[in-house]
């Protein structure tokens, strides 16, 4: 068995087919020529250039048709490197003045430029610099000779083995017979890992050269759920793996059918699911999977990735960018939450014993006015565009909340005064994450217009254990009895005063969970978007009646793993 | 000689499609239209100096045009940065 990354979901069987180069590109390196070659080998040059690019075009018309005009663009780029001046440079000036061949010289200039792109200090375009290895590689064939095999016409169910593969490898595939790759190289922000996610072709990237010990024609087993290649495998583990196939294939078309469908119970009661995302293009994410609105919009991305604050320009045009993507679809956004495990370069924050019980949050944005105020404008002005909502996170009394709401009706002031325009209907809301928070829930329900239970804070909060540290992670229970006492008065108490609640956390995200907080009352379950067809499912499935009865039965339980079993239990019953 | 600032509003910064789109546009004007970003300045005319330039979402960046179309040209990049860009 070989264990790589998973980077396309699913189950494949089939045949292996090995793809690599027939030719060993590296063996050119350092090859040198005589004053006299230069003129030929420029022309080497110039002609492979144009052989690549027509052969690029070709490749760049069929990802039009098979992968659309937005992700076909890639191509364009690919044909602008080709052409690009300071490639062109790179390689004449490595022909006429270092006297490499052209070969040697097209990899010289290569290796140079995925130097820049590996300096960069985003993960993204690091991986980038593969692309560039790839343009290298379509002049290299080119001036090769040597055509590739052809993987866009095939016999039988394969699994493709590859070192890598490049964008315009992929885009000629036979979809019907290659059912899944397994790959040496690659992340899980490679070409090949996005191609596989969006082909929806099961996937294993990073495998390294373990992979090279498969033959040609052997049995292969793709996992792309846990990351693992299994070869050869006997009678009983094929039929396993066809099994796993046949269900993940009918779980998939099924949840599929539930996207445009309301997470509502068999008897009537409906309920939101909404996304968590970190950044804007997450938001096309929660509505591929059905949710109806965005639960919590985390802010931090803006002041994690730069040395300096964002504007209030970039924060704008951030927020307004979601709303537009969600439509009219409801979007909370969540204030500032750094501290704790989230550093930011531009806040001073000092060194902390406990920076869990310290400063972050909204402690933070009540002490740094500006930073927040800014903020709270962009916000506002993106409320123009779209359903959106403010929420506080760490909000632990009254005094806190109203000093937000205030700083807030200044900033409304502010643009009403300069006729910027906003949703003066904007509902404002507060995260409840802290055991004081639950407590006071009554009080500070008449203060908020909804509620936002964070789960993990307040399970490690009200636990007083810290998930991450190993010795005593055991003790992180969502089902404990004592969370679950202070979530129920979190709901209750939100009722009450006529507000709904809500909890973005991973509770929300689990099908045994999310029962008891559906028989709890809980109004709004915001997940990672992935999650959502199956929490979806979970509610279509039971009744409000039977998660209300179960939910009761839990809250007299004392032992969370029995809690746990129990709902493990009722979920298969239904 | 115009010059402008821009923020990068497209989500993964200027990656290879929105550096794509920038170039093709830049190479339909006849003014030399370079962009700096930090201390590096790169010809828009190279799609490889684009997208080594490291300008990620939330980067301010510093185009400057000159030549004899450089209000019309201007006028184009403007209309990229701020409005089509985020959609890239």
């Amino acid at each position: 068995m070989i264990k790589g990354i998973p980077a396309g979901r699913g189950f494949g069987i089939g045949a292996a087919v090995l793809y690599y180069e027939t030719e060993d590109f590296c063996r050119f390196a350092g090859t040198r020529i005589t004053e006299a070659e230069i003129e030929t080998e420029l022309n080497r040059y110039g002609e492979a250039v144009e052989v690549a690019f027509k052969r690029l075009e070709g490749v760049k018309a069929k990802a039009d048709q098979v992968l659309g005009a937005k992700e076909a663009l890639m191509f364009e780029a690919y044909k602008m490197v080709l052409h690009d001046p300071l490639f062109q440079e790179m390689v004449e000036t490595n022909i006429k003045v270092q006297l490499l061949s052209t070969e040697a010289a097209v990899l010289e200039a290569v290796a140079k430029i995925q130097a820049l792109f590996l300096a960069l200090d985003n993960e993204y375009m690091k991986q980038r610099a593969e692309d560039v290895e790839n343009v290298g590689g379509n002049l290299l064939e080119a001036l090769s000779g040597v055509a590739r095999p052809d993987l866009s016409c095939l016999d039988r169910d394969v699994i493709l083995i590859a070192k890598d593969l490049t964008p315009a490898d992929t885009v000629s595939l036979d979809r019907v017979h290659i059912k899944g790759f397994a790959i040496e190289k690659g992340g899980v922000t490679s070409h090949t890992a996005i191609v596989a996610r969006n082909l929806e072709i099961p996937a294993v990237v990073g495998c390294g050269e373990q992979l090279r010990d498969i033959a040609v024609g052997q049995t292969v087993i793709l996992d792309g759920i846990a990351g693992t290649v299994l070869i050869n495998p006997d009678g009983a583990l094929l039929a396993a793996y066809q099994e796993k196939q046949r269900r993940y294939t009918s779980q998939v078309q099924e949840l599929k059918q539930l996207k445009s469908e309301p997470a509502v119970t068999r008897d009537g009661v409906q309920v939101e699911l909404v996304g968590n995302i970190a950044q804007p293009q997450d938001a096309l994410r929660v509505i591929e999977n059905g949710g109806s609105g965005i639960g919590l919009f985390r802010t931090e991305f803006l002041f994690l990735d730069g040395a300096q604050l964002p504007t209030e320009e970039e924060q704008f045009q951030a927020y307004r960018q979601v709303a537009g993507m969600m439509g009219g679809r409801p979007c909370i956004i969540r204030t500032l939450d750094v501290g704790g495990d989230k550093q930011p370069k531009n806040i001073a924050i000092p060194e902390e014993t406990n920076p869990f019980l310290g400063y972050r949050a909204i402690r933070i944005c009540l002490n740094e006015p500006v930073i927040f105020k800014t903020q709270l404008r962009a916000i506002l002005r993106a409320s123009a565009f779209g359903n959106l909502r403010i929420m506080f996170p760490m909000i632990t009394g009254l005094e806190e909340l109203r000093a937000a709401k205030q700083m807030l009706a200044e900033v409304r002031q502010e643009l009403a005064d300069q006729a910027i325009p906003f949703d003066p209907e904007l509902k404002t809301g507060i995260m409840i994450e802290t055991p004081a928070a639950a407590m006071i829930a009554d009080l500070l329900a008449r203060e908020a217009d909804f509620f936002s239970i964070g789960a993990n804070d307040l399970c490690q909060y009200t636990l007083a254990v810290d998930r991450l540290n190993e010795k005593v992670s055991y003790l992180y229970q969502p089902l404990h009895p004592g969370v679950l006492r202070l979530i129920r008065r979190v709901i209750d108490a939100g009722h009450q005063a006529g507000i709904k609640v809500g909890m973005c956390g991973e509770m929300a995200a689990s099908p045994e969970s999310a029962l008891i907080l559906l028989g709890l009352g809980l109004d709004e379950f915001s997940m990672n978007p992935a999650a959502i067809p199956y929490v979806k499912q979970a509610i279509r499935t039971v009744t409000f009646q039977a998660a209300a009865a179960i939910a009761n039965h839990v809250m007299t339980l004392s032992d969370p793993d029995l809690i746990l079993a129990y709902l493990k239990e009722q979920c298969d019953v239904d | 000689m115009l010059t402008k600032i821009f923020t990068i509003t497209s989500a993964v910064g200027m990656h290879a499609r929105p550096a794509a789109t920038l170039v093709a546009l830049a190479g339909g004007f006849k003014s030399e239209i370079t962009m700096r970003y930090q201390d590096k300045t790169v010809s828009l005319k190279s799609i490889l100096g684009v997208m080594t330039l490291g300008a990620g979402m939330g980067e301010k960046v510093e185009v400057m045009v000159s030549g004899d179309d450089q209000e019309e040209a201007m006028q184009r990049l403007t209309v990229f940065f701020e409005q089509e860009l985020q959609d890239l």
